[in-house]
């Protein structure tokens, strides 16, 4: 895949129809890989790569890209092809400035559970059938893939691309996901455990702001929690009141389009589950209002800015989830 | 930092006797912010109004807080009052120490305690207040009647009289509405035609006035003022400027068999057709769904006979837009469908008619010239049974919850009328209540009763059955506790009415508030009763609610009056408390435009030079002030908290929240 | 309701929308119909002007219960308003839940002009549910609360 889109990049940009490809490029170590702008046969040369640890969902990037002079081409995993839709939908995007190319997508590698099982000083990553080749400082090791996949790859709602002008690999569909089973999981508890089992995650946020930073739903000129007039900015959480806030915040305003492509979890250095809170309000707006999916569809209004007359009470919450 | 005055109002006792109206003044009078406190007798009377102007000038106070009744009540002489010393209006703030302390709460203590919370609450808000002017927007001076029934015509005929420009819109081919179809009007039994016709000749000739008959309304743009209205005039196939109204189209034409709807399909019309001798405009139409040139291409049979030329089969229909000031809703009822109740058997006989097809049964211009004959066999029947409240109040899933009001006065009426012209026949009432308010109402019915004698009787009918020529009607009499068999000829029934189906699509065109059986919600339902909550949409005639004729005209004489006083001005203020952007943040992304009930948002390309990267280009949201009505819905929806309503701003509301919480 | 002094007494916040809940609130005011001293109303222009924000600083600053009223669905001056409130609570009392916040602590309730009786009776039923809960800890901010 990855000789397929640099040689789809480099005709591209020399029959000048982009001026820019956005991809991946490699960090300081192989597994540490972050999304990069080339303008050059040479800088794709050099940097460019494509394989199990290109996790990052690069949609955001073309708000700023998509600004410039000249096209921009970008390559989409079906993840980030939601939220690119998503972001077109809010007037984020140029579409006409940005040439997609659609890749598939089998799922990323979580270096978290490849550290798990042993594996240190990883320097690369390789397929073999249903196994993963880890090539490391203390030579290969090999682990199934379904072991090492992310979380939200082995719960991978679709493998379909919404808005693509051309595919490289072949395109998917939309999958059955169990998506919402772990939400389903803390609904069952009872609020006294639930209330245990979030405190024990945020608070152990320090408030890095990774997981906005990343999100494609949070694209905000000017965030609330950077802005003093906004009344409830702040820097870093003091109380447990605050961290609360920030997340019940953050979550209620991607809620109804977030794409779920589960970015804030991956970058939270803290390991908090974030994206299950972006889950129970796609869980429930899914359950209450119909199944939507942000990005899937341009027309579509979006939950929180929709409405039916014999829509439920919100003392449906009260009701239901008899557990006191 | 404000200089803030604050007033307590005794209101007699009704505050004074639970809150300690001079420790309130204590405890504020310490609030940052605070300068000036005082308590009087009653605050909303002259002195005492007259101690907050002379605080104001006296203080150099820049912010003022009456604790006193509910806003509702009096914020509005309040603002006027503290505004005529030139402190601007918006810099008052009311806290509701009657209606939501003294009055509810026994205990002076606790009642004192939360009066002082209240006030802190206004003061914390005082402080974030700043002077607000409303905008102003220029008037179109013309109005929309939409309807051309006698409510649409009066109400036109009443604008065009004070010298404005009324145009009218109507979807039948005609105007006149449901009063062409009607009799005689009660309680005076003069003939609905007589005087309705003259008035639509009126109509036709005035000036001031234009109709545009056979039309609809497709699009509603704008504002109180302000609208754009696009009408779709739908093709009738004919040149209007050109027919005559000569009507020998409608005599050549070769297709007979087309259901008349001026008869209630009570006989038959051609595919050309013209309603009826006195419509307005006289021009003919055609039904494409019967002609057989327009279905076949073969005919022509009118095109040829018209000696003006004024048949154009190719006619589309067309949108044209005009700008109105004022929108009047005038469109009228209809009588419900009675396919639900089947007991008193309208589907399985023809002898079983609606008080509306009974009109027309009557009438010298109805398919029997006024001779009144069953429609089954062309007997005159003998025995008639009128059933009213077929359908109104009734809490089936198939009525109405509502009374119709009209159907007890009209069915009178018929009785009466049925028993002067043929002496001969027995007529029954079956009624739950006979309704009469009104003027010389009571008189009529009690004339029904006494000098026709008229059987009224109280209880419902249980069915109707066709047996042979007869109907065998079921009913109970409920004053003498029997149960009656009456072999009826003909059976009437007083159906419900309903407000007509073109109201709710309407209501949505011009996002204007309809209660749950699609009549227009008034502004006030006492003292607005013709204005919708829609600034610059009026209501008139049944579309508000069931009303007779002379309520319908009082009602549309009224609305006009209310549409001649927003004409007569030049330009319209507005509320300043209205949402706005701030540019900075905006993202673009729509959010606040999709839940605008008013459409008060636009977008536009603005140059941020002050950013960095790339194209310095950006979307952001604009705010018509003259559309906003200040709900808010935007501010919550707008994820970076860009929008902001002045008057009720997120700090404020926060500040207020701090202060009851603290 | 008479509150013994001892007891503990919440502090209620309740967002009324001005032109239905505001009104009926002024109505159980001119009916004289009593519910208790601690609840106190802040008036919005709609149901939907609540940002969840505002009931997230009310419990920071030391509320122990909010409760928003608004139009009966259908009925809002706004045409709309309600229909967006409706979701958005619902959805935050959801969040607030599964967070493990006491959902009876938040609450939405549609008051008309007219219903000054039924405003009265779910601010005492409100305040009776509240005070069983006892004080906000869950979403309390220890800086904010009385010493």
């Amino acid at each position: 895949m990855q000789e397929a889109m640099i040689a789809k990049a480099k005709e591209l940009l020399a029959n000048g129809s982009v001026s820019r490809v956005i991809g991946w490029k490699k960090g300081e170590f192989s597994y540490d890989i972050s999304p990069a702008v080339f303008e050059t046969a040479e800088q794709i040369d050099a940097d460019f790569v494509y394989d199990f640890f290109c996790a990052a969902n690069v949609s955001k990037y073309l708000m700023k890209e998509s600004r410039k002079e000249g096209k921009t081409l970008a390559f989409l995993k079906p993840c980030d092809s939601y939220s690119f839709a998503q972001l077109l939908k809010e007037h984020r995007i140029d579409r006409e400035k940005v040439y997609v190319v659609g890749i598939e997508c089998y799922g990323k590698a979580d270096i978290n559970k490849i550290r798990e099982k042993g594996i240190d000083g990883v320097l690369g990553i390789k397929e073999d059938g249903t196994n993963f080749v880890i090539d490391s400082l203390y030579g290969d090791a090999t682990v199934a893939k379904m072991d090492v996949y992310a979380e939200r790859c082995l719960n991978c709602k679709s493998k379909k691309h919404i808005d693509v002008d051309e595919m490289l690999g072949e395109e998917g569909d939309v999958l059955d996901s169990k998506r919402f089973d772990e939400v389903a999981k803390l609904e069952a508890m009872t609020p006294d455990e639930r209330y245990e089992f979030w405190r024990g995650e945020l608070s152990r946020c320090i408030r890095c702001n990774a997981c906005r930073n990343v999100c494609p739903a949070c694209t905000c000129e000017n965030c609330v929690f950077d802005n003093p007039n906004s009344d409830i900015n702040n820097k870093a959480a003091a109380t447990s009141f605050e961290e609360n806030m920030y997340h019940i915040i953050r979550a209620f305003h991607v809620a109804g389009r977030c794409t779920d492509c589960g970015e804030c979890s991956r970058v939270c250095p803290q390991n908090i589950p974030i994206h299950l809170l972006n889950r129970k309000f796609i869980k429930d707006i899914n359950e209450l209002y119909g199944e939507y999916q942000a990005g899937a569809n341009p027309e579509e209004r979006y939950p929180l800015v929709n409405f039916t007359f014999g829509d439920c009470e919100p003392s449906i919450v009260h009701k239901r989830g008899g557990n006191q | 930092m404000q200089r803030i005055g604050v007033f307590v109002c005794h209101c007699g006792t009704n505050i004074a006797a639970t809150v300690d109206v001079k420790k309130v003044c204590e405890v504020l009078k310490d609030e940052p912010g605070v300068v000036y406190t005082q308590d009087y007798q009653y605050m909303c009377s002259e002195s005492g109004q007259n101690l907050i102007k002379d605080a104001i000038k006296e203080h150099n106070l820049t912010g003022v807080v009456v604790c006193s009744c509910s806003p509702r009540m009096h914020e509005a002489t309040f603002r006027k009052a503290v505004q005529s010393v030139g402190l601007n209006p918006y810099m008052l703030e009311v806290a509701n120490i009657r209606e939501q302390c003294s009055w509810i709460h026994k205990n002076v203590e606790e009642a004192t305690e939360k009066a002082v919370i209240l006030g802190r609450a206004a003061i914390a808000k005082v402080h974030l207040n700043a002077p607000l002017v409303a905008g102003q927007t220029p008037v179109t001076k013309r109005a929309l009647v939409i309807g051309g029934g006698i409510a649409g015509i009066q109400c036109a005929l009443d604008i065009a009289d004070a010298g404005y420009q009324v145009d009218i819109v109507e979807k039948e081919p005609t105007v006149g509405g449901k009063m062409t179809k009607i009799d005689k009007t009660f309680p005076t039994l003069d003939c609905s035609s007589c005087i309705l016709t003259p008035k639509m000749v009126d109509v036709a000739q005035n000036e001031n006035i234009k109709i545009y008959s056979y039309s609809e309304v497709e699009s509603v743009k704008g504002f109180v003022g302000n609208f754009t209205v696009g009408i779709k005039r739908k093709a009738r196939y004919v040149k209007e400027d050109i027919c005559t109204g000569c009507g020998l189209c409608t005599e050549k034409c070769p297709q007979k068999k087309v259901p008349n709807d001026y008869n209630l399909g009570l006989d038959t019309k051609r595919a050309i057709y013209i309603p009826f001798a006195q419509a307005v405009p006289k021009v003919a139409t055609i039904d494409p769904n019967y002609c057989t040139m327009m279905k076949t291409g073969k005919c022509g049979i009118c095109s040829k006979v018209c000696s003006a030329g004024a048949i154009d089969y190719t006619q589309k229909d067309e949108i044209i837009e005009e700008q109105y000031g004022a929108i009047v809703v005038a469109t009228g009822y209809n009588p419900i469908k009675l396919d639900a109740y089947e007991e008193f058997g309208y589907s399985q006989s023809p002898d079983v008619v609606t008080s509306l097809e009974f009109e027309r049964l009557m009438s010298a211009s109805g398919p029997n010239g006024g001779h009144l004959v069953r429609p089954s066999d062309h007997k005159e029947p003998k025995t008639i049974v009128f059933i009213q409240c077929v359908g109104s109040r009734s809490t089936t899933e198939c009525g109405k919850p509502y009374c119709s009001k009209i159907c007890c006065m009209y069915t009178c009426k018929h009785a009466m009328l049925c028993r002067e012209k043929y002496p001969d026949t027995e007529v029954y009432v079956f009624y739950i209540d006979v309704r009469t308010p009104g003027k010389n109402y009571d008189e009529f019915f009690r004339r029904a009763v006494e000098e026709y004698n008229v059987h009224y009787i109280k209880g419902m009918v249980g069915k109707v059955a066709p047996s042979g020529d007869k109907l065998k009607v079921q009913a109970s009499d409920l004053l003498n506790n029997e149960q009656l068999h009456i072999d009826a000829d003909m059976v009437v029934l007083a159906a419900a009415i309903e407000a007509d189906k073109s109201a709710r699509p309407l209501a949505t065109l011009l996002t204007a508030s309809m209660d749950t059986n699609d009549f227009f919600t008034e502004a006030h339902a006492k003292l607005r009763p013709v204005e919708s909550p829609t600034a610059g949409v009026f209501l008139a005639g049944c579309a508000q609610g069931p009303k007779d004729i002379p309520e319908t005209v009082t009602q549309a004489g009224a609305c006009a009056s209310k549409v001649i006083g927003l004409l007569a001005k030049d330009h319209l203020v507005g509320n300043p408390c209205v949402a706005h952007p701030d540019e900075m943040m905006c993202n673009g992304c729509s959010t606040c435009a999709n839940v605008c009930p008013y459409g008060a948002i636009t977008y536009e390309n603005k140059d941020f030079s002050r950013r960095k990267d790339g194209s310095m280009m950006r979307r952001v949201a604009q705010v018509n002030p003259a559309v906003c009505q200040g709900c808010g819905c935007c501010t919550v929806a707008c994820p970076s908290g860009a929008m902001d309503l002045y008057g009720f701003s997120t700090k404020q509301i926060m500040a207020e929240v701090d202060a009851i919480c603290k | 309701m008479q509150v013994e002094d001892k007891e503990f007494r919440p502090t209620i916040v309740a967002f009324c929308c001005n032109w239905c809940s505001y009104a009926g609130a002024d109505l159980s005011g001119t009916n004289r119909l009593q519910y208790p001293a601690n609840v106190k109303i802040i008036r919005i222009p709609c149901s939907c002007r609540l940002n969840p924000m505002f009931i997230l600083r009310a419990f920071q600053r030391g509320a122990d219960g909010v409760i928003l009223c608004g139009c009966h669905p259908g009925d809002c001056h706004y045409t709309t308003g309600n229909y967006y409130a409706r979701r958005r609570m619902t959805l935050l009392f959801s969040m607030l839940d599964f967070l493990g916040i006491e959902k009876e602590r938040t609450r939405v309730e549609w008051v008309s002009a007219a219903e000054g009786q039924k405003f009265a009776e779910t601010m005492n039923d409100f305040v009776a549910t509240v005070t069983k809960l006892g004080e906000n800890h869950r979403l309390e901010d220890l800086r904010c609360k009385k010493q």
